[in-house]
């Protein structure tokens, strides 16, 4: 499938791009910078037509479904939005490093994707529960939410090291300023909050019209919980109590972490069941 | 006495209004959850067993481990959790009532002095006149919109935005209860049941997925066919059932379901959920003569009746009698039949799908044996019903509104001062906003060029 063949390519980009975001940061090489940027915007819009290649690659084999239905898929999609997240962020704090921190993410989701041997590059036909249009709104909203999370995992772990209690080394102390990233970190935990109730809505309203069950305890469902309720503490403790920095970014660190547990983790559970999807 | 029992009453208030609370409730929630996944939920008592032992078993149980999101302790968490959110809210709402439904006073010009956000500019006009240009415009971009004279002679328009954005967290708080809520109205009120249909047959009870007890339902449903349909790698792609839904005998609704495609009626939702396969009704008989070796084959179903040849009597067929056994040994479906000879006593004979020439055993005259049974489906249907479901849809429609709201609306003051300046005046607007001040610079820069094109 050439669609295949196009999102190998842009892993590579998404590679480039990453190491020219780190070489950057670390040689202090500001020009780079710019290429970094070039290489990303450029691995995006091959991540996007491959994307609607796929889409139409299905059609062409008689089974005509989105690209969001397998794992593969789902991540090809989760490191789109995770390049469009960061080049928004990019350009709306003037600050590159971040893409230090954020577009080797992106590379590692497709890189998985492409290189691990237990996931299936091939386009599947849709089984008869994830025939729904919830399912489309389900996966989109969902992995916008992890996207967004990813990029404020990035941004804290930005905060964590350019705030250490030792006075910040040379490497650290071209991070942007502390309270950039606190802010960033807010906002994107923000958007990833809301595009993460969606998605957990979306998905319950697709259970309740396959199974008729809009909750079930399934583990995927209630990891998906979790990582909610981890990111609601968040905002309570920042809003209410008044916590910032350090703890904040701590707090952004685990939800990510669950938001890793909910996507990789459950499959890994014992003696469990889970949906044949993504979702 | 009312002293102490006042002070315990406000100490339980206070507690329950506390954030420290909430940020507790949360994590224990999470992290209580977090154990559900790692143990096997509602499996067998003996999948237990063989995990923890009889002692780990029995220690797990009356924790209530196995089944843990309906535990009474769970429960009661989420329960705790809902009070805090009531006290909290309810608490905080009386407290910004005046700000929450605008009767708050319009603000004095010198609350915006101190204002980051701030322009100013000159304009040739005087105030009064410059006012009647640019107060439209202020009407325009604010709900809430107040004019005043000040002492120099001066005026001051002041305007408003976005108040309702601070209901936004009361609604995603709201929200959360009415989730809350309609899960408890279907856990109460709902019943969750499954049933197999074979195809052609007419079923009215169900089976309740968690206590096994069965459930009689207003109507009865009758599966007409039941087809699936294959991708060529051989993956499902349909599951179809054509359904009958029968009162008193009459026919009220007929309709395919399929996976992702309930049916509801009278409250009850039925969904394709599984399928199998059980042996037709109709079967390929064949008759063997100990004597003569002849071989008389016949296509029957229960009720009918054959005449053997060569005089070995008459055969009935009965039943297809699902998981039968012979002298206590389960032999799976089997066809039941009479043979009565021309003489002697009418047998019984059982024919095991599954072992065509197990009648030989009877050492008769005839030997009968299955040749083929056409197979057919059996739908698995879920049928549910639950009343608190439109109560759940309520709150996530609420939340999500809520939390666009919360988190990207922001009540937005602005002052706007026309000051008499040599003849004409001097302006100067500020505004301020409860939450994302990060845009209000510009915004206030917006405001101001549209202001001077004036
Ligand atoms: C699962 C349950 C809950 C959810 C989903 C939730 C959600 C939210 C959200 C989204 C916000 C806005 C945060 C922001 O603007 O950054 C918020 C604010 C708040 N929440 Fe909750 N909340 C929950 C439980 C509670 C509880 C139990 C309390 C009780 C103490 C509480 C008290 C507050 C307060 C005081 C605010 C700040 C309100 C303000 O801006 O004036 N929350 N909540």
């Amino acid at each position: 499938m050439t669609s295949s063949i196009l999102l190998s390519a842009t892993t590579w980009v998404y590679g480039l791009s990453a190491f020219l975001y780190l070489a950057a940061w670390v040689f202090h090489r500001p020009g780079l910078e710019a290429l970094a940027s070039w290489a990303a915007a450029v691995g995006l819009a091959a991540n996007t037509a491959a994307f609607f290649l796929r889409w139409a690659e299905s059609y062409w084999l008689g089974m005509g479904h989105a690209p969001l239905s397998n794992l593969y898929e789902s991540l090809v999609f989760f490191a789109g939005m995770i390049v469009l997240v960061h080049l928004v962020v990019e350009r709306r704090t003037g600050n590159r490093v971040i893409g230090a921190f954020s577009a080797p993410l992106a590379f590692l989701a497709l890189a998985y994707a492409s290189l691990s041997p237990n996931i299936s590059d091939k386009i599947q036909p849709l089984i008869p529960a994830l025939k729904s249009n919830w399912l489309i709104a389900h996966v989109v909203t969902c992995f916008i939410g992890y996207a967004a999370f990813a990029v404020a995992f990035g941004v804290s772990l930005m905060y964590l090291l350019r705030t250490r209690a030792a006075a910040p080394g040379r490497l650290a102390g071209r991070l942007p300023e502390p309270e950039l990233l606190e802010e960033w970190t807010h906002r994107l935990v923000v958007f990833g909050f809301l595009f993460l109730t969606a998605g957990i809505i979306t998905g319950a309203v697709w259970a309740n019209t396959a199974w008729g069950r809009y909750w079930g305890w399934d583990p995927k469902e209630t990891w998906s919980l979790i990582t909610w309720f981890v990111y609601a503490t968040l905002l309570h403790a920042r809003l209410v109590s008044g916590w910032r920095g350090r703890r904040i970014a701590v707090l952004s660190l685990v939800g990510f972490g669950a938001v890793l547990f909910t996507y990789f983790g459950v499959n890994l559970l014992p003696g469990l069941h889970s949906y044949q999807t993504t979702g | 006495m009312t002293a102490s029992r006042s002070s315990v009453g406000a100490a339980l208030r206070e507690g329950f209004a506390s954030i420290r609370l909430t940020i507790v409730l949360l994590l224990l929630l999470a992290g209580t959850s977090i154990l559900g996944t790692l143990i096997p939920q509602n499996e067998a008592p003996a999948t237990y067993r063989a995990l923890f032992g009889d002692t780990g078993y029995r220690f797990f149980r009356a924790l209530d481990l196995f089944d843990l999101y309906h535990s009474w302790w769970f429960q009661l968490l989420a329960l705790l959790l809902a009070v805090n959110l009531v006290v909290c809210s309810a608490e905080r709402v009386s407290r910004q009532w005046a700000l929450l439904t605008g009767k708050t006073p319009v603000p004095d010009p010198r609350r915006f002095e101190g204002a980051e956000a701030r322009a100013a500019f000159e304009d040739p006009r005087e105030p009064a006149a410059l006012l009647a240009a640019v107060e439209p415009l202020f009407r325009r971009r604010f709900r809430r919109v107040a004019v005043r004279e000040t002492q120099t002679g001066g005026r001051f328009l002041f305007g408003e935005s976005g108040r309702g954005s601070r209901w936004g967290v009361y609604a995603v708080h709201a929200s959360v209860l009415l989730l809350l809520v309609g899960g408890l109205i279907g856990s109460r009120f709902g019943f969750d049941g499954f049933v197999n249909i074979p195809e052609g047959e007419t079923v009215q009870t169900i089976q309740l997925r968690n206590t096994g007890e069965r459930l009689r339902l207003p109507f009865a449903i009758r599966c007409e066919s039941f087809s699936v349909r294959f991708y060529e790698t051989g993956a499902p792609s349909e599951f179809r059932s054509r359904l009958v839904l029968l009162e008193e005998g009459r026919e009220v609704l007929r309709r395919d379901i399929l996976v992702n495609d309930p049916l509801e009626y009278r409250g009850i939702t039925i969904y394709q959920s599984s399928y199998g396969t059980l042996p037709g009704r109709e079967v390929q008989l064949s008759f063997t003569s100990r004597e003569t070796g002849m071989v008389y084959t016949r296509g029957m179903k229960p009720g009918d009746e054959f005449e053997i040849p060569e005089g070995l009597g008459t055969f009935v067929l009965l039943d297809l009698r699902p998981n039968a056994s012979f002298r206590g040994s389960p032999v799976g479906d089997a066809f039941v039949g009479r043979l009565i000879p021309r003489e002697g006593e009418a047998v019984e004979v059982l024919l095991p799908v599954r072992f065509p020439t197990f009648d030989r055993m009877r050492r008769g005259e005839v030997v009968i044996a299955v040749e083929e049974v056409k197979q057919r489906h059996y739908t698995g249907l879920q049928v549910n019903r639950d009343p608190g479901v439109p109560v759940v849809y309520a709150g996530f429609v609420l939340m999500l509104v809520g939390c666009y709201v919360t988190f990207f609306r922001a009540h937005r003051q602005a002052g706007l001062r026309l000051e008499p300046h040599g003849g004409g005046s001097r302006v100067v607007l500020a505004m301020t906003a409860n939450k994302n001040r990060a845009a209000l610079p510009s915004a206030v820069e917006r405001l101001a060029r549209e202001l001077r094109r004036r």
